[in-house]
């Protein structure tokens, strides 16, 4: 077995030692029946389709998985076990990427656990399920970049809030960007060519795509790309910051 | 076999560690002795591939630390400054996390978790969540973590902190037990430990090393080192006048009560030369015997050359 197969393991079955995973889980599965059903208009819009919750999902991430990510490395500082941790034979790459996986794999169970929703759906009408299918990768996919910028954010500093409000911040111009408000503040003074690339770096440019049931390659890249980049910083603050 | 050449560790403009080199070979058990913020953590963390040189080499057993960290941390058993471990982890789950890091499965895991927990007595709190554990089953919670792969180099920083008496001798015991091909480092504030387990002793003072010999070499360097400390049942003033007089004598002092505390010329032997005087005289002696050494007192004399500033204070 891997080393980063062991840690991923132990980080897992640590989120559910602690009433941690249940409170989320929970929060997360009401949130988003709140979302769909009363503010997404799920009944009323009469569509056999998912869309009311793919909707709201970057907005549910944004309070949520901030809060999932926070502890990933604050935690192992202010306790000290990132000293046991990182004096196994192990390398900074596999711990990095198996504490992201294991938050990835808590979310991505979360995002499961809607399956009510799909259940509703296809009892009420008859959807295309590719699109709800693509949704789901795309919500997913969304998911690893918020928490591999949560990763990142939470290897500077040793205190969970801050690296929550940090995360938080971060996940919210990248939200953004792609509106017409945050573009507007660039437009002004900034060359065509960075209000383009802003709108380009939006979460909810690449994520929409997606969960209309376009799966462009492009897409797909922009998530892989933002998780490895963000990933890699995560190393890079590691060992900056570890000894503090 | 540990060599360390020129290691140094800047912390923005504060040198933590400066221009150290030493070697430490298999069966030598090092104490790493000196004031807080000597430096003792900083190169055990440097050793451990932890935290990264500002500038020198380590090599431990012929694996570069900065080039090959992993190939050394397979090497190497860690207990950090502290003991940390995760707290809402059970005792049994820790250290089957630590074993299965190490690189342990199925069968050999279990035997392995088994034999360390016999070893360093944890058998009764397997299965409590490690926040709820006192402090010194915490300590040897550090410990099993550090040897369950059976190390050839272990690197304790401060095992014994925080222990009560019994704690503290086990953990010593432990470390004495170890088997003799080991390198063991350990870092401590309490110089008996030195004396207790180490076969080696280093002095740390503001991240250079200011001593390094044996713990019988260091207890030498006290002024204390082989003086006579003898009480008589009354006190004998031609006696303390004979004493002086003798060639051996450096210095008679005069303690508390009927104490008395004859200082030899260099370290000298001096026993015998009072002992003719005592019987010459036929004074009653109630207690004579010779000192090895204050070792509280070198330390404050080899740690404050180093740093005169504190001195005055």
């Amino acid at each position: 077995m891997s080393p980063v197969y062991v840690v991923l393991n132990r980080e897992l079955s640590s989120y559910f030692a602690t009433p941690v995973a249940y409170i989320f889980i929970i929060i997360f599965l009401t949130l988003s029946g709140v979302f769909t059903f009363y503010l997404g208009h799920f009944f009323e819009r009469g569509q056999a389709d998912l869309s009311s919750f793919f909707n709201f999902i970057p907005w549910l991430y944004l309070v949520l998985v901030p809060s999932v990510a926070m502890r990933l490395w604050s935690e192992e500082r202010r306790s000290g076990t990132i000293e046991l941790l990182m004096t196994l034979p192990v390398t900074t790459m596999q711990l990095v990427l198996a504490k992201f996986l294991a938050a990835w794999l808590f979310i991505g169970l979360a995002l499961l656990l809607t399956f009510p929703l799909w259940l509703t759906v296809n009892y009420l009408g008859d959807p295309d399920n590719g699109v709800i299918l693509a949704g789901y990768l795309g919500a997913w996919l969304m998911a690893g970049g918020f928490l591999a910028i949560g990763s990142c954010l939470s290897a500077l500093t040793k205190n969970q809030i801050i690296a929550f409000i940090l995360t938080l911040v971060v996940c919210f111009v990248l939200v953004m960007s792609g509106f017409p408000i945050v573009q507007d503040v660039f437009s002004d003074w900034a060359p065509q060519w960075v209000v383009d690339g802003l709108s380009s770096l939006s979460f909810l440019t690449h994520f929409d795509a997606i969960s209309r049931g376009v799966i462009d390659l492009r897409d797909i890249v922009y998530f892989v790309v933002l998780i490895t980049a963000w990933l890699y910083a995560t190393v890079l603050a590691i060992n900056l910051k570890k000894a503090d | 076999m540990i060599h360390v050449s020129n290691l140094s560790k800047y912390f923005d403009e504060f040198c933590a560690v400066d221009q150290v080199s030493f070697s430490v070979n298999p069966g030598e058990v090092l104490g790493f002795l000196g004031p807080n913020g000597a430096g003792k953590s900083t190169t055990m963390k440097m050793l451990t591939g932890f935290l990264a040189p500002s500038s020198g080499n380590i090599s431990i057993m012929g694996h570069d630390v900065l080039h090959d960290p992993v190939a050394v941390q397979r090497q190497i058993g860690y207990l950090p400054e502290g003991a940390p471990s995760y707290a809402d982890m059970t005792v049994l789950a820790s250290l089957k996390f630590i074993g299965k890091a190490r690189g342990f499965f199925g069968h050999e895991l279990d035997v392995r978790v088994e034999e360390i927990v016999n070893k360093v007595s944890l058998e009764s709190v397997l299965n409590k969540r490690v926040e709820t554990i006192s402090k010194g089953y915490r300590r040897r919670l550090g410990l099993a973590q550090a040897l369950i792969h059976d190390p050839k180099v272990l690197i304790l920083d401060e095992p014994t902190d925080g222990l009560d008496p019994n704690q503290k001798h086990q953990v010593r015991e432990l470390i004495r037990n170890l088997s003799a091909d080991k390198i063991v480092i350990v870092s401590t504030h309490i110089l008996e430990e030195v004396s207790a387990v180490c076969s080696r002793a280093m002095i740390l003072a503001e991240g250079k090393i200011v001593f390094d010999g044996t713990p019988g070499e260091l207890a030498a360097q006290s002024d204390f080192h082989n003086a006579v400390t003898i009480r008589l049942t009354k006190k004998n003033d031609t006696l303390i006048a004979l004493l002086r007089e003798l060639p051996s004598v450096r210095q008679v002092m005069i303690g508390e009560g009927d104490l008395m505390t004859v200082f030899p010329k260099g370290g000298e032997m001096i026993l015998s030369d009072i002992n003719q005087v005592l019987h010459r005289e036929g004074c009653q002696v109630e207690e004579l015997h010779v000192e090895v050494g204050r070792l509280d007192d070198v330390f404050r004399k080899i740690t404050m050359t180093a740093n005169p500033s504190e001195r005055v204070a």
